[in-house]
This record gives C-alpha cells, structure tokens and sequence, in this order.
C-alpha cells in the first residue's frame, strides 16, 4: 500500500484502476483512457496532482538562493502569481529536476515531481547551506492536495464555483499567471496542450472541490490520459526526456535557461556554457518528435536506426503512445543532431518514421505539418 | 470484475477457445485480458489460410498502454478472421466474446482440447 492523497476515496467512488505510482496509489484511468483525454481536449477533465511535491521557499535571501539554484531565473517573476518552469541542474549540467517555481505574496512556492521528491529536498537543502537559515527558509507542504482541471471549457466551468471576484479576477488570468485566494492559490499552468488551471489548496479542502467539479460534468481524469496529453503537447516527462545524464540542451529545453544576465552564476551553468559548444558544433543530440502513420505504437525504447556524416547510427525513443486526438501514434526520440532517414525496429521490422517539431497537438488540433 | 464465461475453454496467456457444433474452435481473448491492456487501438490479424502451431504468435494486439502477443490455443488451419476488427478494434474492450473474436480455426489434433484450462481454473488463475 502506498500513500494516499486526500482525493484516494474519491478516486474509488468514481471506478478508478489504482496503480503504485512512486510510492503513491494512483488513478491511472477511471473508465478509458482515450475517453479521458477526449474530454479534455473536447470539453473539461480533472485530474488529481496531489502526490507533486509543493515546497515553498521564503526569506528575504531566497530570490538570491533560486537565482542561484535554478537554471531559470526568479527575477523574471516581475509580479506576485507569475509561474516559471525551470531545470534544477547538477554541476555536471545533468538535469536533476525539472519544476514550476511560483512568485507568492509570502516568497516563492516550487511543485517538483513525487518520484524525485527525497533528492530533491536533499539537493536544495545541501545547496541552501551557505545561505543564513534565518534569511532562507526551506518548507514541504505535504498537507497541501493540487486539483489540475484542462480542456476549452474548463476555466469557465472552474469560474462557475467560484465567488464571483475571484471568477472574475480568475477569468482574466494569463498564461503562467496566478493569484492567491482565502486558502487557496490557483494558476494559468498545466500539462495538457489545453487551456486550464492548477488549484493548489489545504488537502482537507481538496474532496468537496473534487465534488462539486465532477456536478459541473468536469471528467476525472488518470495518470495513463495524463501523459498521453502531454506528450502530444511536446512535453518532456522527468526518467524519460531528461535525468541527470541528459543536458537540458539535448531535451529541448533551451527556452527555459536563463543565460542573461551573464553576471548570474547558478549551478551547472558553466557545464552548459560546455554543452553549447558542443551543441553549436553539431556533437550534441536533439530531441525531436516523430510520427507513424501507419499501423503500429512507437514505444519507449524502442531502437532508431539513422544516418550522419559519420555513417550509421542509432537513436532512441524517450516516450511513444498511440495518439488519441491524431488516431496514429506519436513519440519524442533523441537522436544524433545530423540524423536523416530514420527507421524504427517497430518488433523487429524496419519502419519508417517521419520527423516533425515535437509539438503535435495543441488546443485540440494538430499542429505539425 | 472479469467476466469467464462457463462454456468457453481457455489459455494461460489469456486466450479463449469456442468448440463450435460444427468442430471448428472460434478464438478470443478473455475480458480479463482486454481489462489489463485497456483501450485496443490496432489489431493484426493472421492471414486466412494460415496453418499454426498450438503457442504460435498469431496475432498482435496494441493498447493505448502496451502490445501483446496473441497466442494459438490449438493446431489448425485459420478458416476466418474477424476483419471488422481492423477498423474497430475496441470492440474486444466492448465484446471479448463475442463481436470481438478474432479467428475460427480447424483444429488439427483434437487431444490439445483438452489440455485447455475450464473457467474455473482460468478464473483462479487470474486472481
């Protein structure tokens, strides 16, 4: 038995298939999983996050303690509410995390993943060990449940149970944007490739919102439609896309490095200094996105065959799924920068594969050409 | 909870076999397999015609979550093969056993009939 999050009765009253998932039993689908990641590319689902690792940071040292921890930079939170995603790097430039680091009116809140959460909590407080404990302090938030609720309808069926100034003051949020409310601390962030919201609240809080989202027609939604969202929405999974072997640069997270200012010296940043180099003279891998349209389900794993100047070569699939909203599947594979002519060992037959940007779905259509 | 219909006969690796009054056998897989891989997305078939072994690979099915091997339950000839499949293949999700059946076979050796599993030893076996 793992450990249950405050939604576990909920889960069982809906029908869900419970899985171990890191230490945590989890829903990973209630009834389907392509039904599941229907409704939130049709209409609105619901999914329980709440096994995520909430840690909030505060002090007045702890903008100068993430600038230094994160490859991201904090400074960039201009306003209280605002999100940023970030890589937490070793000195190696090996990704030990990846995470969303929020601006609170009380300091800064990170959500990092559950199975890395005990390395994680080591790093930050190994790294935290030169800053005054009394100008940065360090706190888990194991009571707190997060509700994440996707889909073209969802913002507004959320608005629906909401007083009607936080609806309204909801309803205007941007992208990556947040706000606090009473207990609880809602955002414009999320992990589908849909518009939506991650609701951050006291984990006794947590069943009597999952109650009244489901009266609205808001769908459950388990860990297996989960991931097949985001990775039609491009998105990297931690142990797949990335780990501490794997450069951010080699897992297309160029966007989410800081290298301005220069003066900012966070951890890892001269190893990437490195891998830029490398990345600039053709020797580091991409990760890219491929699809299959004939019959069959890129796995992860599975083996690429391809060509570079160098002669042949082999690349592999970090995540792979039959894609529900394209009805053909679809995978993230990393591969040696020059590659060309890709062929996946699909069980022991060589089968093309063609190349696009890893983004495929978003907002419910496809989006590669 | 898995259904295992009585009248069906049925492998360890999640297979079912139909005796049919004409001596054929129709094969499928159980609900307790369509369960675990959850929702079908692809179906290969074996070709009609095909002569097999019992334990043959005869079939791949593909999930949103994993591919598996379909195995054959017994010796025989492939007789027909359940081509709506190709284009529905979450009618096994729907209908394990029955729009769901994959193929009816000839049975070579009607001895390997009997090494089959009945439902109550499947069901535990399940457990």
């Amino acid at each position: 038995m793992g450990q249950k999050t405050p939604l576990y009765q909920q889960h069982l009253d809906a029908g869900a298939r419970m899985v171990e998932f890191s230490g945590w039993d989890m829903p990973i689908q209630y009834q389907s999983v392509i039904e599941e990641h229907q409704a939130v590319r049709q209409h609105a689902g619901v999914f329980d996050v709440s096994h995520m690792t909430v840690i909030d940071v505060q002090g007045p040292a702890s903008t100068e303690f993430l600038r230094y921890l994160l490859a991201n930079d904090v400074a960039r939170l201009d306003e209280t509410g605002r999100a940023l995603y970030s890589a937490m790097l070793n000195t190696d430039g090996g990704v030990i995390d990846d995470l969303i680091v929020y601006r609170m009116s009380t300091g800064y809140r990170l959500v990092v993943n559950c199975a890395t959460r005990e390395k994680d909590l080591a790093w930050i407080r190994q790294q935290a060990g030169d800053f005054d404990p009394k100008d940065t302090t360090i706190n888990e938030r194991p009571e707190l449940a997060i509700l994440a609720i996707h889909g073209p309808d969802a913002i507004q069926l959320v608005c629906s149970c909401l007083p009607s100034d936080v609806a309204a003051a909801v309803a205007k949020l941007g992208n990556f944007r947040g706000l606090e409310s009473g207990t609880r601390f809602i955002a414009r962030t999320g992990y589908t490739g849909e518009k939506g919201l991650e609701i951050i609240l006291p984990g006794d809080e947590a069943p009597a919102l999952w109650q009244q989202l489901l009266a609205l027609g808001i769908k459950p939604v388990g860990l297996g439609a989960r991931d097949t969202l985001r990775l039609e929405a491009g998105m990297n999974l931690y142990g797949h896309e990335m780990d501490e072997s794997i450069s951010p640069l080699a897992a297309n997270m160029e966007q989410t490095i800081a290298w301005e200012p220069q003066s900012r010296d966070f951890i890892g940043r001269q190893a990437i200094s490195r891998h830029r180099q490398e990345q600039l003279a053709g020797k580091m891998p991409i990760l890219t996105g491929l699809v299959l349209e004939t019959r069959g389900v890129l796995r992860e794993g599975m083996t690429i065959h391809c060509h570079t100047a160098q002669g042949p070569t082999q690349g592999i699939i970090t995540s792979g799924t039959f894609s529900p909203t394209l009805k053909h599947s679809i995978a993230l594979a990393r591969i040696p920068a020059d590659a060309q002519d890709c062929q996946v060992d699909l069980r022991g037959k060589l089968t093309p594969v063609r190349r696009v940007t890893p983004n495929f779905v978003r907002f419910g259509k496809k989006v590669f050409e | 909870m898995s259904n295992f219909p009585e009248d069906l006969k049925y492998t360890a690796t999640h297979e079912w076999v139909r005796l049919e009054d004409d001596g054929t056998v129709t094969i499928g897989i159980t609900d307790h397999a369509q369960e675990l891989l959850g929702d079908i997305v692809f179906i290969e078939l074996p070709e009609e015609g095909k002569v097999v072994a019992a334990r043959d690979e005869i079939s791949v099915v593909e999930s949103v979550k994993a591919a598996s091997d379909i195995y054959a339950p017994v010796s025989g000839e492939v007789i027909a093969v359940n081509e709506d499949l190709v284009d529905a293949p979450e009618t096994v999700n729907s209908s394990p056993y029955e729009d769901g059946w994959f193929c009816r076979v000839l049975p070579a050796d009607e001895a390997e009939l009997l090494e089959l599993l009945d439902a109550e030893a499947y069901a535990n076996l399940c457990e």
